[in-house]
């Protein structure tokens, strides 16, 4: 039962290829995948439009869309007909290539990085051996569609978050690099199925060994976590948008579906990106308690997938915007120097992997010992002379 | 079917490429740039080479066109009426373009390019796994590296001895 539960999406995808022909059923299964992801994650975007507005707004203690349907379930689609019959406007002085073609490359960069995620013990799209390499070689590129819009919308505010755009996006590529590089350490590999599958396994049948719960996973899933909400660009780090000072920023220019467009990419990034650390850190496809490996994989990915985008939403309701100096200082003084420090640490871990016994204990309180250190350190030192901060009319 | 397929990329590589070089528009000259490097990754797909398709999209269009564009919206190169090349700068890049094509030619003409997929080393370093490259980056070629990146080291001091004459001009312009 379980096995079969297993493998149900296997065994739909061959039912639906023996409907074709022998020479063209490679073809068919690869566009199955695409069909597949366009599909849920299609509908897990608009879903997840929807979850967001309701639980900003139980966050800010008002109820929510929920006219549309019944509990606003169908909010998702009365949007979706709205954008589709706006009126799109083309701006007269735009690059109108450019600015056609940005919201199309943003969100098929944001589709691409799909590909190489395992969402269950036998669901990968492709199983590339340098998968982590490839999703972030897809992630820079959506960068420069961001970039696309804000230039060719030749609009001052397109053009001041097309910059803070790429300052941050450059800015934060380095400590999610650096976040991952560990795991890729410890794991020695680049695949990421052979990541999820070294993560498999449970002490006294409870406690699961996945990154997260290793010192410097910890650290690497925080520093990782912190990056993805800014390569997002999602508040905190929403500079680019920033619709108090630059109107949207680079969606300024931009008009039913196309705007449409880039909202979806944004989505599918952030469900990418959580995607990714999941897979890293989570332990992606694996149960977190060995009897509960009756449930199939691909539910307990889309679960902790779940949780992960629920903390987002959190964050995004409960901390204000960043200006851009305290975003990239942030970034360039505290992130990296963490990100190098936990390098080091994974290195540590790697090195002292055959310690047994009382040593485990000190293994483990050097590696949380030279985390915590730098972090109480280097985080006193940038907030040295900014707190407590004074108000001058208020109190 | 994928000798076409090498055929247009590398077409469309070298059409980018030549963009990038008459194309007025800096912002146009960068994006057309990023054109290039992609097919160029393509081509490294087609030879099975992963890591260094992705590696070569990683660090170009990650880090060097987002810092070209950058610098190009910081500065508003926008290229204006200046004359894009002078006298000089025509002779040097017609040298330098002249002694690039023969070094090109005596290497085509030297090594091996008649080598097959029979001929090739099994254990070929394009293989995804990445041991293989540290190994050889390490070993074999470890003082090419380093020189690489000293010689960088100095370009980039260069750049800030130069860029700090305008220290306290009033318009940088």
């Amino acid at each position: 039962m379980t096995a079969t539960l297993e493998r149900l999406p296997l065994l739909v995808r061959d039912w639906i290829t023996g409907f074709f022909p022998e020479p063209v059923r490679w073809l068919v299964s690869g566009l199955l995948a695409i069909v597949a992801i366009l599909a849920v994650f299609g509908l897990y975007f608009a879903y997840l439009t929807l979850a967001e507005r309701k639980f900003l707004g139980r966050f800010q203690n008002r109820p929510g869309p929920n006219r549309t349907g019944p509990f606003g379930l169908l909010q998702p689609f009365a949007d979706a007909v709205k954008a589709l019959t706006k009126e799109d406007i083309v701006p007269q002085a735009a690059d109108k290539l450019l600015h056609f073609l940005a919201p199309c490359l943003v969100v098929a960069f944001g589709l691409i990085s799909f590909a190489v995620i395992p969402f269950g013990r036998y669901l990968i799209p492709v199983d590339l051996d340098a998968a982590v390499l490839y999703f972030f070689a897809a992630g820079v590129s959506s960068e420069l569609a961001l970039f696309m819009a804000g230039w060719a919308s030749h609009n001052k505010y397109s053009m001041i978050s097309a910059m803070r755009a790429l300052a941050q996006l450059i800015s934060y590529e380095l400590p999610l690099l650096l976040a991952v590089v560990p795991v890729i350490m410890l794991s020695g590999t680049l695949s990421t199925s052979k990541i999820v599958v070294a993560q498999g396994g449970w002490t006294f049948g409870i406690i699961p060994h996945w990154n997260v719960l290793t010192p410097w996973g910890f650290a690497g899933f925080f520093i990782f976590m912190i990056a993805a909400v800014a390569e997002t660009n999602r508040s905190p780090f929403d500079l680019p948008e920033a619709e108090s000072e630059l109107i949207a920023g680079h969606l300024t220019e931009y008009s039913g579906f196309k705007y449409a467009l880039f909202f979806m990419a944004e989505y599918f990034g952030m469900s990418a990106l959580c995607g990714l650390g999941v897979t890293l850190f989570l332990g992606g496809w694996q149960a977190p308690i060995d009897i509960l490996q009756v449930v199939p994989s691909y539910v307990w990915f889309m679960v902790k997938l779940s949780c992960v985008i629920f903390c987002l939403m959190w964050v995004r309701a409960t901390l204000l915007r960043l200006r851009i100096d305290q975003l990239t200082r942030l970034a360039w003084k505290f992130l990296v120097p963490l990100g190098l420090i936990n390098l080091g640490n994974a290195a540590f871990w790697h090195l002292s992997a055959d310690w047994s016994g009382p040593l485990q204990i000190v293994r483990w309180a050097i590696s949380a010992a030279v985390i915590v250190i730098p972090f109480v350190l280097i985080g006193r030192t940038l907030s040295s002379g900014l707190a407590p901060r004074t108000y001058r009319y208020a109190t | 079917m994928s000798n076409s397929l090498f055929y247009f990329f590398a077409a469309l590589t070298l059409l980018s490429a030549g963009a990038v070089v008459f194309l007025r528009n800096a912002v146009a000259a960068a994006l057309s740039f990023f054109v290039s490097l992609c097919c160029t990754g393509v081509l490294f797909v087609m030879l099975d080479a992963y890591l260094l398709a992705f590696m070569l999209i990683l660090v170009y269009a990650g880090a060097v066109v987002a810092l070209f564009l950058f610098i190009i919206m910081l500065l508003d190169m926008q290229g204006g009426t200046r004359k894009p090349f002078t006298k000089a700068s025509m002779v040097a890049s017609a040298i330098a373009g002249a002694l690039l094509l023969v070094g090109v030619g005596v290497f085509a003409k030297h090594s091996e390019f008649a080598a097959t997929a029979a001929t090739l080393p099994a254990d070929s370093s394009f293989s995804t796994d990445l041991k293989v490259y540290g190994a050889s980056l390490f070993t074999t070629y470890l003082l090419p590296v380093q020189v690489i990146g000293f010689l960088l080291l100095i370009a980039m001091l260069g750049v800030i001895v130069l860029s700090k004459r305008f220290d306290g001009a009033e318009d940088i312009q």
